[in-house]
């Protein structure tokens, strides 16, 4: 059995870079059927024939398709993501300051609002149709009705101009310690915990009572056990698996799809950096940022596949 | 009575007294409100700088694709960071004159195309070394390099050779240019060591502030220069400058006192932010201007009557309130106001008049709707002036057709291409400068395709005219006959408009570009 957990989980491995690999290719031929070259974009206005035919030359883009792929791609695999057009800066550097700044902000959003929204989900489902249940889905489904900026922005009035708690501006620094960044991040951090909540808690809301339907929970009820043991003990674990794949789905939007409340908080995370150069048609930076985004969304979705599978007897041992 | 309010203008200053609670007071003793204000600016400055702090700007402009290389500053934030560490040899003062600064003296041949100037001796770069000619001549010729792709190079063309001698460094142009110091003064004109050409984007200058942090599209450090030449520059012990492209952000950043200033308060919020707690609203009448552009060489705006019609159908004060909220005043479709040095006043001002506008449109002889495109990045509120364009002139019964455009490719795909458009300008030190921006006939940029040869010969002749009132009487001459025949109608001038804390000392009225020319955080102080 051990080894078969360790072949299915291989296997899926393998099938993420597979995915990753189409997804590279996919976002270089995006990128390159867009209008208009990288020499054009980055000359603009002041392009002449003969500055494009240089730059052209220099970066490289008088060689076919496919060469200029596999040299992106062998860059890649060795840790090189080449150099922004726009100032010429280092993309792996500039792109490691940010997904730092961009993981802090999301793990801090996850460390709160995953184990918040799995304790009121049980609540709820403990309190079924009861004024606690509806006021957790009342309150959840609102916050999440709301469009993130409007509440960053009810956020920023509250809690920064009106009771000044935490600063508006999220701009954090290298030299910051970490209690320092946890402060700044805590409205941005709140705002990405409003917004994730519903979604999770209403999951594991009915995942589990989708088990609490079934015979064994019955049982367990009839053996005398406490409600919320039944629920701990029997119906939790077996609803495991969609819970997880909703949390990851959510970890996901946390770390690509924040770019809204980046801006409204002026945090320096991957989204405003992204924006920023597609306004440029940087294109190395573009395909970067695709391909690490790709690859975060990519990584998720396999741990959830892979607690699937480990807290799933039926998917380790087809018929 | 002014004994009094000499005693209330320092308590101002001192912090001990309001400042409205002030202007109350001067009221009730007669005293007009102009007057009441100068008073103020006065105490404030013989205060005199506190020295120390650290002041911090918030502003949009800035992304994470910034460099460093004055060559490549095109928004607000590089632009303010070339002013933190760099000088330029000459600046253009509060007044719009010219001030010394690397240079401490100007000279011109009596044709004015052989420019001299002495270079400051004392002057030293952050990295140690002493500041040269060579270092200016290096710096210019960077610049006029076609692959450095400055945005100076426009301004360097017009120079023919260039020379060091002595401790002079002198130009010799092409044409004749009384203007040639205003070019000098250009923010992308920074004086770097070798020019920059070994390092462009260190951060290296002569400027008042040491770069210290550089985090392009997030914030900029600097610390004060110790061996800064000009004492009167640079009080606090360090600024920095943050990056807040969100209009909200911003001033939720001031008022929970997270910056001291922030440049650009959108006009529409003016109001609110005039009434925050600790927090003062400054407006400066600048160059800028909002725009609709005709192509002169098109049909149907090849029609000088169809031109008229749609100048005599704009009404220019109603967007002044309306778009500008009164920040700003009405243009006379000519790029120049009283902000420009040899603006003559005294050119007949056109308003909005239906029944002309449709006597001309009649006269045209042309039928059927005119196609206008806008976009709301052209300028803050095109869609919406557009649309009390359209309602103007219905009322002279010429139907507009308003087409909304997507922000992004506006600039290359539709200004300049397009033969009706909403844009903007911000304005240029000189007269002679925006002219040839962008209504000389050979221009890169003239938007209007304004191909005068009668017009470009008066500004060649203007640019080499070193008599003032002869000059002036030129640019007078050129103002009408835009006015007339050119394919600019130009609604309104936009202000500059910021908000800065109470805290913040040595604020003064700075026309030139935003945030005082970039001076505010050199110039101003944390009071203490």
């Amino acid at each position: 059995m051990q080894t078969s957990l360790l072949t299915l989980v291989a296997q899926r491995l393998a099938l993420g870079f597979l995915l990753l690999l189409a997804v590279s290719l996919l976002i270089f031929v995006g990128t390159n059927i867009l209008p208009g070259d990288v020499a054009e974009a980055i000359l603009g206005q002041s392009a002449t024939p003969e500055s494009l035919a240089n730059l052209r030359r220099d970066l490289g883009l008088n060689d076919p398709a496919y060469i200029r792929y596999f040299n992106w791609l062998g860059g890649i695999a060795t840790g090189d993501l080449g150099n922004a057009l726009t100032n010429g800066s280092n993309i792996s550097e500039a792109v490691g300051k940010r997904l730092f700044n961009t993981l802090f902000l999301a793990g801090t959003a996850a460390v709160i609002s995953v184990p918040l929204a799995i304790l009121l989900g049980l609540i709820a489902v403990r309190y079924r149709n009861r004024w606690p249940d509806k006021m957790i889905s009342g309150l959840t489904l609102t916050s999440i009705s709301l469009p993130e900026f409007f509440i960053g922005y009810l956020l920023i009035y509250f809690g920064a101009v009106k009771f000044g708690w935490f600063p508006s501006v999220a701009t954090v620094y290298d030299s910051m310690g970490f209690w320092e960044r946890l402060n700044i991040v805590a409205l941005p951090a709140l705002t990405l915990t409003l917004v994730v909540l519903a979604h999770m808690m209403r999951m594991t809301r009915a995942a589990i009572l989708n088990v609490m339907q079934s015979a064994y929970v019955e049982t367990a009820e009839l053996k005398g056990l406490s409600a919320f043991n039944v629920i701990r003990k029997h119906a939790f674990p077996n609803a495991i698996a969609p819970i997880v794949n909703v949390v990851m789905l959510n970890l996901a939007y946390l770390i690509v799809g924040v770019v809204v409340v980046e801006v409204i908080f002026v945090y320096p995370g991957m989204g405003q950096y992204l924006v920023d150069h597609v306004a440029k048609r940087d294109v190395p930076v573009v395909q970067a940022c695709g391909l690490i985004f790709a690859a975060f969304f990519i990584g998720l979705n396999l741990v959830a596949d892979i607690v699937a599978i480990a807290t799933n007897p039926r998917i380790r041992h087809p018929k | 009575m002014s004994n009094e309010l000499q005693y209330l203008s320092t308590l101002v200053a001192k912090g001990k007294m309001h400042r409205r609670a002030f202007l109350g007071r001067a009221s009730a003793l007669g005293v007009s409100s102009v007057f009441a204000n100068s008073l103020l600016v006065g105490a404030a400055h013989a205060e005199g700088p506190v020295k120390g702090g650290t002041i911090k700007l918030g502003a949009p402009g800035g992304e994470s694709t910034n460099s460093l290389d004055p060559a490549t500053y095109s928004s607000f934030i590089p632009f303010q960071n070339g002013k933190m560490f760099g000088d330029t040899l000459v600046e253009v003062g509060t007044d719009g004159n010219i001030v010394n600064r690397l240079a401490e003296e100007v000279g011109a041949s009596d044709d004015a195309k052989v420019w001299t100037f002495k270079i400051r001796k004392d002057v030293t770069f952050h990295d140690g070394k002493t500041m040269t000619p060579a270092d200016v001549i290096a710096t210019m010729e960077r610049h006029s390099d076609e692959n450095a792709k400055s945005g100076a190079l426009g301004l360097m063309k017009g120079i023919s050779s260039m020379k060091v001698d002595g401790d002079n460094f002198v130009l010799e142009l092409k044409d004749a240019n009384a203007d040639l110091p205003y070019l000098m003064s250009d923010y992308h004109l920074i004086i770097q060591p070798n020019g920059g050409k070994d390092a462009p984007d260190a951060g290296v200058g002569t400027g008042p502030y040491l770069t210290k942090v550089n985090e392009p599209g997030v914030r900029h450090g600097y610390e004060k220069n110790p061996n800064y030449w000009d004492s009167s520059r640079g009080h606090a012990d360090q600024v920095e400058l943050i990056v807040l492209n969100d209009d909200t952000a911003r001033s939720s950043a001031l008022q929970s006192g997270q910056v001291h200033m922030i440049e650009r308060v959108p006009p529409k919020i003016a109001e609110l932010v005039k009434r925050i707690p600790g927090v003062e609203l400054k407006n400066a009448p600048g160059r800028g201007h909002y725009v609709f552009i005709m192509h002169r060489d098109t049909a149907p705006f090849d029609n000088e009557d169809l031109r008229l019609a749609l100048k005599y159908g704009i009404n220019r004060q109603e967007m002044v309130d309306k778009i500008l909220f009164g920040y700003g005043s009405i243009g006379n479709d000519m790029p120049i106001n009283a902000a420009y040095p040899l603006f003559s006043n005294d050119i007949e001002q056109r308003t909005y008049d239906p029944d002309k506008a449709a006597f001309h449109f009649k006269k045209s002889g042309i039928d059927g709707s005119v196609l206008l495109r806008t976009a709301d990045g052209s300028f803050p509120g095109a869609v919406d002036a557009s649309q009390l364009y359209q309602e103007s002139l219905k009322q002279a019964g010429i139907s507009l057709e308003v087409k909304r455009e997507p922000n992004d490719g506006y600039w290359s795909d539709v200004w300049n291409k397009q033969p009706f458009c909403t844009s903007y300008w911000g304005g240029r030190p000189t007269q002679d400068q925006m002219y040839s921006t962008a209504y000389l006939s050979t221009a890169d940029w003239n938007d209007t395709r304004f191909k005068s040869p009668e017009f470009d010969a008066m500004l060649l002749s203007a640019r080499g005219e070193l008599d003032q009132v002869k000059r002036k009487q030129i640019y007078r001459d050129m103002g009408v006959m835009m006015n007339q025949t050119g394919g600019l109608i130009c609604p309104m001038f936009n202000d500059w408009l910021e908000a800065i804390s109470d805290k913040i000392g040595g604020w003064e009225s700075n026309g030139n570009q935003a945030m005082m020319d970039g001076f505010a955080p050199i110039k101003c102080w944390l009071k203490a």
